[in-house]
């Protein structure tokens, strides 16, 4: 790799975010329901900072379902940001996009599943994939910064345009493991 | 908070003067409520998604501000979604309304007590809903506070608003309104001039 991509590649590790947010303006997205994860922080800072959306912070990751499915009846394309831990909790929720075919755009920032050191995120992490799809929720994932652009624009295709439900998984190898101090050595 | 009023007058009561307002119910008697109060392609009633009535007409009024926006639902379905009432506080959309019908009780699954009925340590709706910084909060007990608040009901400006009203805890016969959730979607949203889906 030359120099000039290895700098590109560096800045894309960092500003996938910011692609993330440009496809949602070229949707024309106002609303941002989210519950915050630290995969998510860029994001949500934009969507904030922006004039044309609104950040819509929730208790639960249940609420954002059922206030997607409110703002699409009346006529807005809203995305929902959230962690894997969060998706078991969107479970019943979810009842109403399949039953009333709401169109579901979710972007997910994975845990558990790439040099996680907190085991209690490896459970849901790990069953993100068979819990949406247990309720129809098409999951479509992106491990490299370059593929982050492109999945969020054919899932925002495939939610605004075609009307499904779609996640994206943002998956912790294109995040970065959390980072905590060093457990300390017990032999 | 089990009261004398009667569900099936309160809502027709509130509704009487609806306008354009969008009513959303939740599941259970809410929405047999609604719908005997008459069908409209403005109404989207929810038979499942428990907890999920109060953000649901959340996301409608923010996407929709110019029209007002009101969830009927159960005391029972509002505990289940009860953070909601922290995110509409803090959203605060001017043209939402939540009326809450307590009777103290989960009526549709064999009237067992719920987290509201009278007694030690009794969750108080109205005292929650204030408390998340709900702009408008109103307790109906009689007959002529639900008068005041028909006056103006709905009302498109100054909410967010919470009515919990005190209803008896009587059974009315189930009624069968639209169960087709596709159908009721895309009935609202070609109602609102938008295409079904």
């Amino acid at each position: 790799m030359s120099a000039c991509a290895e700098t590109a590649a560096a800045a894309l590790s960092q500003s996938w975010p910011d692609q993330i947010f440009d496809v949602l303006e070229s949707f024309a997205v106002r609303l941002v329901p989210y519950v915050p994860d630290g995969g998510h922080e860029r994001l949500i800072a934009r969507v904030n900072a922006s004039a044309s959306m609104r950040g819509i912070p929730l208790t639960s990751e249940e609420e954002g379902i059922a206030l997607s499915a409110g703002a699409w009846l009346g006529g807005e394309p809203a995305v929902m940001l959230m962690q894997s831990s969060g998706v078991g909790n969107c479970i019943n929720m979810l009842s109403l996009t399949r039953i009333c075919r709401f169109p579901l755009l979710v972007l997910v920032t994975m845990r558990g599943e790439w040099g996680e050191f907190n085991p209690w995120q490896v459970p849901m992490g790990s069953a993100v994939e068979a819990a949406f799809g247990l309720m129809d929720v098409e999951c479509l994932r992106a491990d490299r910064p370059e593929e982050v652009e492109e999945t969020v624009r054919h899932a925002a295709t495939m939610a605004f345009g075609g009307g499904s439900a779609v996640a994206v998984l943002l998956s912790q190898r294109l995040i970065g493991a959390k980072v905590f101090a060093a457990k300390e050595d017990a032999r | 908070m089990t009261g004398t009023l009667d569900r099936r007058e309160v809502v027709a009561r509130l509704l009487e003067r609806r306008g354009e307002a969008l009513v959303v119910s939740g599941l259970g008697a809410a929405t047999y409520d609604v719908a005997a109060a008459g069908d409209s392609p403005r109404n989207f009633y929810l038979w499942g998604a428990m907890g999920g009535a109060a953000s649901l007409a959340c996301g409608l009024a923010l996407a929709r501000p110019e029209v007002a926006v009101v969830a009927f639902t159960g005391a029972g379905e509002m505990l289940m979604g009860l953070g909601s009432f922290a995110t509409i506080g803090r959203q605060a959309p001017v043209n939402l309304t939540i009326v809450v019908l307590d009777n103290g009780r989960y009526g549709e699954t064999g009237a067992q007590e719920s987290h509201t009925s009278a007694g030690k340590g009794a969750t108080d709706l109205a005292a929650v809903a204030r408390a998340c910084g709900i702009a408008q909060v109103t307790r109906v007990t009689s007959r002529e506070e639900l008068a005041d608040i028909a006056a103006d009901f709905p009302r498109r400006t100054d909410g967010p608003h919470v009515g919990v009203v005190a209803i008896a805890p009587t059974a009315h016969p189930r009624l069968v309104p639209l169960r087709d959730g596709a159908h009721g979607r895309a009935r609202m949203r070609v109602a609102l001039g938008l295409p079904a889906d």
